[in-house]
């Protein structure tokens, strides 16, 4: 049976159907980030000091990856303007490149910014430990300076087996910069370029942490924000770039068939990649810079 | 299967409905300006988080203003906002209200009337 009202507007809506479903289906989805939001906004607001970590995604990286988001979202709605166009070939090469944003994005995201994150280690201190690993924390300099204090040292753990052995009774850590030089001023607030760990390793003792992982969504509460908001959010560009490849195989004979058809999928699609691309607008700045 | 309405659809309805490849191609120029427009605020977004507005609270209201305006421009003028139908304002109307109520839920999670 023919679907109705996929060119034409339906008389009583003014719309053809599927523009209907996909903005009811993006209600629906503002409502799925909504409740995420709402989330992190009630966990960051909540966390206590010193809680909250600042600086630890790479900067440059993740502006890159918000780049090539909005350069997709031109692309994919000049390929819509070029079927309207009747342009099929410009179609094409602005989907192709839809989809190639699309998946570098994702390439970047899951082989590069999530391995070097579950490749980083963190150590929170226990309060009574404080004072012996304050010449890495510099506690007192950021005290006097009105900011929250470092709760834990993070870094590169140089033997990795201590997670898993109770018999080795220390961490050793190849050193953060920020650690290696904590009451430096230019250290209090993060720096765009990222700098990975130092040669300075310090031992940490196992009886002195409160609890140590590597950067898994386990280890605190922003990276357990961070991994779900930023999964999810991947999910969906994933789903948005199967769809542009299946109409980018086979949107052929529906365009011989009738163009305009298939200007309105690109369209309906398109919609669905926009919001992907407005909802990382929020989480670059949220995750990444403050 | 749905049962469509008994009554034809209007052509001129869908005329209007659909822009007319004119109407795109004078569109294109805009969509490029947009683009550059989220570009360039993008990277305004990354320096302005260097700055410091004396507080973490100001910082994150100043990087979410800027965010707000793209997100406005994505939507207006990339999912065709600009120029929709009514019923798609009331979907997005309603979503806004729900939205709101969500986030006040979060709100009442502080909200103590006990040891008040």
């Amino acid at each position: 049976m023919e679907i109705p009202y996929t060119v034409t507007a339906r008389p009583d809506t003014g719309l053809w159907n599927a523009k209907v479903g996909i903005w009811l289906f993006l209600a629906s989805e503002v409502m799925l980030f909504g409740g995420l939001f709402s989330a992190y906004i009630f966990l960051r607001l909540d966390a206590e000091p010193g809680y909250w970590p600042h600086g630890l995604l790479n900067v440059p990286v993740g502006t890159a990856n918000t780049a090539i988001l909005i350069l997709s979202s031109v692309t994919v709605v000049l390929a819509w303007a070029a079927l309207k166009m009747r342009q099929y070939t410009r179609y094409k090469v602005y989907m192709a490149i839809t989809i190639l944003c699309g998946v570098i994005f994702l390439v970047v995201k899951l082989a590069y910014e999530w391995p070097q994150k579950f490749d980083h280690f963190g150590a929170f201190i226990k309060p009574s430990a404080m004072e012996k690993y304050e010449k890495y924390l510099g506690n007192k300099h950021l005290l006097s300076e009105g900011l929250p204090p470092r709760v834990e040292i993070t870094g590169h753990l140089h033997n990795h087996e201590a997670l898993h052995n109770p018999n080795i009774k220390e961490y050793e850590i190849g050193l953060d910069p920020i650690y290696t030089d904590p009451t430096n001023k230019a250290m209090d607030r993060p720096h765009f370029l990222y700098v990975p760990p130092t040669d300075k390793v310090a031992v940490i003792e196992k009886a002195d942490v409160e609890r140590a992982t590597m950067f898994v969504p386990a280890h605190n509460t922003y990276f357990a924000t961070y991994f779900t908001i930023t999964g999810l959010h991947g999910l969906h560009v994933l789903g948005g770039v199967i769809v542009f490849v299946y109409m980018f195989l086979f949107g052929g004979a529906l365009y011989r068939q009738n163009p305009e058809h298939l200007a309105n999928r690109v369209e309906v699609a398109g919609l669905f990649w926009h919001f992907v691309d407005l909802v990382w607008i929020f989480v670059f700045p949220l995750f990444y810079l403050l | 299967m749905n049962n469509p309405p008994t009554t034809a659809p209007v052509e001129h309805e869908t005329e209007h409905y659909a822009p007319n490849s004119h109407d795109v191609s004078k569109h294109v120029r805009g969509y490029l300006m947009v683009g550059a427009t989220l570009l360039i605020f993008t990277g305004l977004t990354v320096f302005l988080s260097y700055v410091n507005f004396g507080s973490q609270k100001a910082n994150v209201a100043v990087a979410m203003i800027v965010a707000t305006f793209k997100a406005g421009l994505v939507a207006y003028i990339f999912m065709h906002l600009s120029a929709e139908k009514k019923l798609i304002y009331r979907v997005l109307i309603f979503t806004g209200i729900f939205v709101f109520g969500l986030f006040w839920l979060t709100y009442l999670a502080w909200y103590d009337p006990v040891s008040r």
